[in-house]
């Protein structure tokens, strides 16, 4: 092995800022900030963002530079622009900070957010078992936390134990399907993985070794049948934590999945395009893709909470996602990322826009947002894009997200075979999805206000972020080809 | 010609000042919203009277929007677009006129109409049918929004259904297209390359895909039995989204069935044809059955639209170019009809009375309380009737003729709905205008002879000018049309002989 800790050093720039930002925000927050009470929040804030910008800025600059340090990391395209993606997800998550005023202890959870950002680059590029573990972990350790950091509220209690619960479980199964992943090749490295699995077959072993992966997988996704944590998570969780879980985790998540089941796994995808089905880890994300659609968009009709709503359409998009993955090997991951991308700035958004209105008041119920146009005007409309991007209305981004997803998939087959069926399915649902999202605007856009209901005041950071995101979402569904043409 | 691709920009750009303006003051926006609208109507107009009909779309814009599934920014235009174009503009125009009374958030009223009507142009003028799908759901958002807030009876219920009806529908659109551009390995979305990829296809899955892309287009057409969300969604909407509802959007799915779905593949058309003729001729009775027991007056507007659009479907079903020239001409001469028929139910009658109950109207004499209204509603009704001299009458013979050369029962069955219309027609006219006067007869009733001290003859504020003007204008335009129908025909018929519409047109005749 030959070590070449420079080009190391290069490639990992993006976190050792992240890092040093983490610990440089704890300190100037021990030794100075925590004794004027009045700026702890907005000195943690800063230093995270400025953290975050310089990482964003040498992840997005890094290039893609092939293997790195004997394959532990692959710097391709796709994980250049899933590392600045994530870091973009986490800033905008980041400033929602100042309206969680709730939150005690700002330098804390700055610091664990930036470490979990960490997590999320280093999934991104990830290469190797062993790293793409350790990655996941780190992320989902610190988003535990996040999770339960509201301690003055039981609900964020319960979502981060309950996250942490499932989420344990879940590790356990991807390190034992890792374990025996290893114990079939020999080795660690994705790419020698598929070169060896290529030569072998498939075996039943690794067929056991697919689902206990992919048992990790539709947690990190969310996906049915492992989507439990979901609702209860995304309604305990204070706001920037749930923004990030919804958005920025999942990106990264998808991301590494993607890597590990198409150039490590590739061989034992099977098929789902035609008829017969051959067996692999395609009729098996197909499975939990379809259940997943049904059960997210069908639970979200029954929902009065407006996070647990989130939730299940989180579900449903998961279930979309899973599509994307399916269709990545053949056609590009171009469209998978775009959706994965501009779904994460839409629930950076909406989370956005719910934390924002929690610093005037609790937002659980649907009803809570009524009168949004009155009390701000701003939060309205921004709430508006980014759940008709949800909703898949062009010209937003979520439509063209749902648009080259689904025509990838189709591209498989057509309507040959179960893939091209789910694809009719999804678009069925979408409009199934539209009612629910219209419910949320119904509130926010046409009912009158209550009649206690205050004008809200958001901070700088929120609004600045809110119409960042909104903007993209805007922009990137008018030119999709900008991130399309990444890859 | 060239400046047609400027009313989808002038109507967006008029939506975003109204929103800006009209926070401050609502008759800025109202101001707003009629100049926005008088613009993009003078484009279409000026369009029009330079126009050279020929045969195939004409260019307008051509640009290539997202290289990675070869689809293009690509705007057309030909006589048929040009004739719902001009329609769109005048409807858009009458619409302002008559929401002048709108009070509550004017700027975002206008800022969602106008946003619908900048949807509408976008569809009417694409010729690649990804940009066209764009449009088209761009039109469909701002409804719910114009219904739920601004709307009357059942409104959030109306508003909701209608929504999601169109929205079901669009999904049906998009999933045949998608099938189509996959299993044909498309390289784009413009029409003939679709029509090329449907074409590699065997002839099962080339019906699956013109079976949903017309049945979601249809959807928004009102075609029996998807028509339901049209009565409940024309009721509960305000007066101009009603009008724009019946006298435009509707269109736009007929505007599909015609544009996109029919050319995609003659032979699956052959199929399907008889079907898509009979759901239209069941689709003409049955409204115009429902319509006339309806109670309550807008209702019976509604029930109407979907019965006329039935015949917007048959002519298309007939599949010559009579039948399809006669549906194009009847698309324009519904919007009008349709429109002024819900601008006098919805703004003209029921602002000023508050019921829209026929048993109650009937107890008002409307004919001396609110002439204009009357005389108005009397002229449209005698149109949708399809009286000789209004629009209606060249449109539907049109179409009859054209059914009856493809198969005459068509002709025979539909031609029945034409009496239905005369039926409720007329009965709606009795009951809510001269209601009292058709009880006690020509010379009136003891208590109508001192009516003179009566202390309010007229309890209701007169008609304003916006709504006369509105009212003129589309009277006019139906009269006009009544009186010529060969101005939009000669821009109809050339439009049918491009090589897009030969084999369909050819196909379908005996």
């Amino acid at each position: 092995m030959n070590a070449d800790y420079a080009g190391l050093f290069q490639a990992l720039r993006p976190e050792a800022y992240l890092v040093i930002g983490a610990l440089v925000v704890l300190i100037v927050d021990m030794i100075w900030a925590r004794h004027r009470p009045a700026n702890r929040h907005h000195v943690a804030l800063a230093l995270g963002l400025i953290s975050l910008l310089m990482a964003g800025y040498a992840a997005a600059t890094s290039g893609a530079s092939g293997a790195i340090y004997d394959g532990m990391f692959q710097l391709d395209p796709l994980s250049v622009a899933t590392r600045t993606g994530v870091i973009l997800l986490a800033a905008l998550a980041l400033a929602l900070l100042p309206d969680a005023a709730r939150l005690r202890h700002p330098a804390e959870f700055t610091a664990i957010l930036l470490f979990a950002t960490t997590g999320f680059t280093l999934m991104a590029a990830a290469n190797n078992l062993l790293v793409a573990f350790l990655a996941l972990e780190l992320a989902s350790l610190s988003l535990y936390v996040l999770a339960g950091f509201d301690k003055a509220s039981p609900e964020s209690a319960e979502a981060g134990l309950k996250y942490f619960l499932f989420g344990g479980m879940a590790a356990a199964f991807l390190l034992f399907g890792f374990s025996l992943l290893y114990g079939l090749t020999g080795t660690l490295r994705l790419d020698l993985i598929g070169q060896q699995l290529a030569q072998q077959g498939p075996t039943p072993l690794l067929i056991v070794a697919l689902v206990m992966v992919l048992v990790g997988f539709g947690f990190k996704a969310a996906a049915a049948p492992f989507h439990l944590w979901a609702p209860d998570v995304y309604q305990g969780a204070p706001a920037p934590a749930a923004a990030l879980i919804a958005s920025a985790s999942k990106l990264a998540g998808l991301v590494l999945f993607t890597r590990l089941l198409w150039p490590g796994l590739g061989s034992a995808v099977g098929t789902i395009a035609h008829l017969p089905v051959t067996v692999g880890w395609a009729p098996v994300v197909a499975l939990i893709s379809g259940a997943s659609l049904l059960l997210g968009n069908i639970g979200a009709l029954a929902q009065s909470n407006v996070r647990r709503l989130l939730a299940y359409s989180a579900i449903s998009h998961a279930g979309a996602l899973l599509l994307g993955v399916i269709a990545a090997g053949r056609t590009g991951v171009g469209p998978l990322f775009y959706y994965a991308a501009t779904y994460g700035l839409t629930t950076v958004g909406a989370f956005g826009v719910i934390g924002a209105l929690e610093s005037a008041g609790r937002v659980q119920q649907l009803t809570d947002l009524a009168g949004l146009h009155k009390r701000s005007p701003l939060l309205a409309g921004c709430l508006a894009v980014f759940v008709l991007s949800l909703a898949g209305i062009p010209p937003l981004a979520g439509f063209f997200g749902k648009f080259a997803v689904f025509a990838s998939v189709l591209q498989l087959g057509g309507l040959a075979g179960p893939a091209g069926w789910l694809v009719i399915c999804a678009i069925a649902l979408s409009a199934v999805a539209l009612y629910y999202y219209l419910l949320i605007l119904k509130q926010a856009l046409v009912a009158a206000p209550a009649d206690n209901a205050a004008p809200v005041r958001v901070s700088l950071s929120a609004t600045i972020a809110l119409l960042i995101a909104a903007g993209l979402i805007v922009a990137l569904g008018l030119w999709p080809s900008a991130v399309l043409e990444l890859f | 010609m060239n400046a047609l691709p400027c009313t989808i920009y002038v109507s967006f750009t008029g939506a975003l000042l109204a929103l800006a303006i009209g926070s401050r003051s609502a008759m800025a926006a109202r101001v707003v919203a009629l100049l926005t609208a008088l613009t993009a109507w003078g484009i279409t107009l000026s369009a029009a009277s330079r126009f050279v009909p020929a045969a195939g779309l004409q260019e307008l814009v051509n640009a290539p929007w997202i290289p990675d599934f070869g689809i293009r920014y690509h705007l057309a235009a030909d006589g048929i677009s040009l004739t719902l174009l001009v329609l769109t503009g005048l409807a858009a125009t009458a619409g302002v006129l008559f929401s002048w009374n709108i009070t509550e958030r004017t700027g975002e009223f206008f800022a969602l109409y106008l946003a619908l009507i900048g949807g509408v142009y976008g569809v009417f003028l694409s010729a690649d049918a990804f940009v066209l799908f764009v449009f088209y759901e761009i039109a469909i958002v701002p409804k719910y929004f114009l219904i739920a807030k601004w709307g009357s009876t059942n409104r959030e219920y109306g508003a909701m259904k209608l929504v999601l009806y169109s929205f079901a529908g669009s999904a049906l659109v998009l999933a045949g297209l998608l099938w189509a551009y996959a299993a044909g390995h498309a390289t784009g979305f413009s029409f003939p390359e679709l029509v090329a990829a449907t074409g590699r296809l065997d002839l099962t899955q080339q019906t699956g895909i013109l079976a949903l892309v017309f049945l979601g287009f249809a959807t928004l057409a009102g075609m029996f039995p998807l028509h339901t969300w049209a009565p409940t969604g024309h009721v509960a909407a305000p007066t101009a989204a009603s009008m724009l509802l019946a006298g435009v959007v509707m269109k736009l799915g007929a505007y599909g069935c015609l544009r996109v779905a029919m050319p995609l593949s003659p032979a699956a058309f052959a199929v399907l044809q008889p079907y898509i003729a009979w759901l239209a001729i069941i689709g003409i009775i049955y409204a115009g059955l429902v319509a006339l027991v309806q109670d309550d007056f807008k209702f019976v507007i509604g029930y109407s639209s979907v019965s006329h659009m039935g015949f917007v479907l048959l002519g298309l079903a007939a599949a010559n170019s009579i039948a399809v020239s006669g549906a194009v001409l009847q698309m324009f001469s519904h919007g009008v009809i349709a429109g002024l028929l819900f601008a006098v139910v919805g703004r003209m009658v029921y602002e000023r009375t508050h019921t829209r109950e026929l048993a109650a109207l009937r107890a008002l004499p409307l004919h001396r309380l609110l002439p204009f209204a009357a005389v108005v509603f009397v002229l449209a009704g005698l149109a949708s009737m399809g009286l000789p001299g209004f629009s209606g009458f060249p449109a539907e013979l049109t179409i009859l003729i054209g059914a009856w050369q493809t198969n005459p029962l068509w002709a025979l069955a539909a031609a029945t709905g034409v009496l239905i219309a005369a039926a409720f027609t007329l009965r709606v006219i009795a009951v809510a205008f001269f209601g009292n006067a058709g009880r006690a007869g020509p010379l009136g009733p003891p208590d109508f002879e001192d009516s003179a001290a009566r202390p309010a003859v007229a309890p209701y504020p007169p008609i304003t000018w916006p709504e006369k003007a509105g009212a003129l204008l589309l009277l006019g335009a139906t009269i006009y049309l009544g009186l010529s129908p060969d101005t939009l025909l000669n821009w109809i018929r050339p439009a049918l002989q491009s090589p897009a519409f030969h084999a369909i047109l050819s196909g379908g005749a005996p």
